[in-house]
């Protein structure tokens, strides 16, 4: 191997790391933002959901993903993947998937079956989650075709889980308490240290997540990926201090959980655009998601009446489209605000409706078959006492 | 020997405890208690806003001899207090009997 693709590869390995390290971001966020009583179960669902993903996308995800493609909708599929000069690529796209499987975990807590929850996870990170990323990122699928623009997967990764989040937690139910007569009522997280903990090891690990998807760092790509740093920090710190000001102005005091998301929010909302747009046009787009992070769990929480613990729809779901639609909005190469017209964002329309539409409608093929079987929600007595102590019959927290 | 037992603001905590050591009531006991008042809290949480009632306070346990008893509360009721709604109570009852467990000794020889 010739020194660029060593440190090519290097590259990816390292980012891969770091991607690697977003689970326990997510595990944090979620624990801290939910109850204390159920704490135990959403560690064992965020652990286990890492290990199913990195087992079954070693075993069929990754070729259904990147196989050679089949009439550009899907990869063609090999047991047990083991190519010895590819492995780098197989570890950077495991951690990817398993970030996708992890954000649903996070909107059904407090009340989904930990076995259903396991088997749904299987499905999205060998089925779910490669078919749409075969359109986007295998090289001759449908939208990229088109001409479709996720960079690092505002779309093909967390769109993708928020929308398989919101499904499910549809399906499954609000938690016991949310909402009476109507209205909805506050279920506070039990620890927000945890939870900014989580995000500031989200952040981090993002800088791989984004970074890392340039896919090599000689040559030119070293100063792309430098600049991927640049935009991936600038939309973060814009969507936190948007957000925070919108619900200081709304409700009256700057709100810690919301600030957090919306850092999450920008996080997500640059990932697709994060190679394509300018500083400026970052931390535009930081701001944006920053504001409508807020709406989106408002109107989800309060106007749906979904009951989403930790906002995920609202970051990774909506967000995500956003994200990828303003890249036909603020890409320096064909953005509709540098003179390329509507055409880009034609695309990435197209591009969010289908990956929408897919992982809507497959999570919920698969989550009413398991509603219908196994059942997706626990008894209302485990509910009420916790699932730490139905589920694994323990206590996280202990004298 | 009496009890007083008096429900305080953390806040003012620091305050009722040095006016004790400065009349030289060094024994007591305290813990963090929650109750209802007539206090109401406003939070949010999310977006969502809802009040709760339920108010942490601090509950100091301070047993004295007789003749200690008007200065001590005299002190308690001086630095707990700031002159808005929850301040809090205080409440006096008599104790029977004290020992000092080490010694054996009994009745206000015990709590000095």
């Amino acid at each position: 191997m010739d020194t660029n693709a060593v440190l090519d590869l290097m590259w990816i390995v390292i980012c891969g790391i770091l991607v690697f390290f977003m689970q326990a971001g997510f595990t944090l966020v979620e624990t801290g933002f939910t109850r204390a009583k159920n704490a135990g179960n959403i560690i064992m669902k965020n652990f286990m959901d890492l290990c199913i993903g990195s087992l079954g996308f070693w075993a069929v995800g990754y070729t259904v993903m990147y196989g050679d493609t089949i009439g550009s909708f899907i990869g063609t599929p090999s047991l047990f993947y083991s190519d010895a000069s590819d492995m780098h690529n197989l570890f950077f796209q495991t951690v990817f998937a398993a970030t996708a499987a992890t954000i649903v975990s996070g909107a059904v807590a407090g009340r989904t079956k930990f076995t259903t929850y396991i088997i749904f996870s299987l499905v999205m990170t060998v089925i779910i989650y490669p078919i749409s990323g075969h359109w986007v990122w295998q090289g001759e699928g449908w939208l990229t075709n088109l001409g479709f623009v996720d960079f690092a997967g505002s779309s093909v990764v967390h769109s993708v889980g928020g929308w398989a989040a919101l499904v499910g937690a549809i399906l499954v139910g609000p938690r016991l308490g949310k909402y009476t007569n109507g209205k909805s009522n506050a279920i506070q997280g039990h620890n927000l240290v945890l939870g900014a903990l989580g995000v500031f090891i989200l952040w981090l690990g993002w800088f791989g997540f984004n970074a890392g998807s340039e896919l090599a760092i000689s040559g030119d790509s070293a100063n792309n990926a430098a600049g991927i740093l640049i935009t991936t920090n600038l939309a973060a710190a814009a969507a936190a201090m948007s957000a925070m000001f919108v619900t200081w102005v709304k409700y009256g005091k700057p709100d810690i959980s919301m600030t957090l998301n919306g850092a999450l929010a920008g996080l997500v909302g640059i990932t697709a655009g994060c190679a394509a747009v300018s500083p400026v046009g970052a931390a535009i787009i930081g701001i944006i998601a920053g504001i409508v992070v807020v709406f989106s769990v408002d109107f989800i929480d309060k106007t749906l009446k979904v009951d989403d613990p930790v906002g995920a729809v609202s970051v990774h779901g909506v967000c995500g489209a956003l994200g990828t639609l303003l890249v036909g909005v603020f890409a320096t190469d064909g953005g509709l605000l540098y003179g390329g017209g509507f055409s880009l964002l034609g695309v990435q329309a197209i591009g969010v409706l289908a990956i929408g539409a897919w992982a809507a409608a497959t999570a919920f093929i698969v989550l009413f078959i398991l509603k219908k079987t196994m059942g997706l929600r626990v008894s209302k007595e485990e509910e009420v006492d916790g699932l730490d102590i139905h589920e694994h019959k323990t206590n996280v927290y202990n004298n | 020997m009496k009890k007083i037992e008096a429900i305080i603001r953390k806040s003012k905590f620091d305050e009722v405890k040095e006016a004790l050591h400065e009349i030289a009531v060094n024994f007591f006991s305290y813990w963090d208690v929650t109750g209802v008042g007539n206090e109401k809290e406003g939070h949010v949480y999310r977006g969502v806003s809802y009040s709760t009632s339920d108010i942490q306070r601090r509950y100091v346990s301070i047993v004295v001899s007789d003749h200690f008893l008007e200065i001590t509360i005299d002190a308690v009721l001086k630095a707990a207090y700031t002159g808005e709604v929850g301040d809090g109570k205080i409440f006096v009852s008599t104790v029977d009997e004290a020992y000092r467990i080490r010694t054996k000794e009994k009745g206000s020889e015990s709590i000095n």
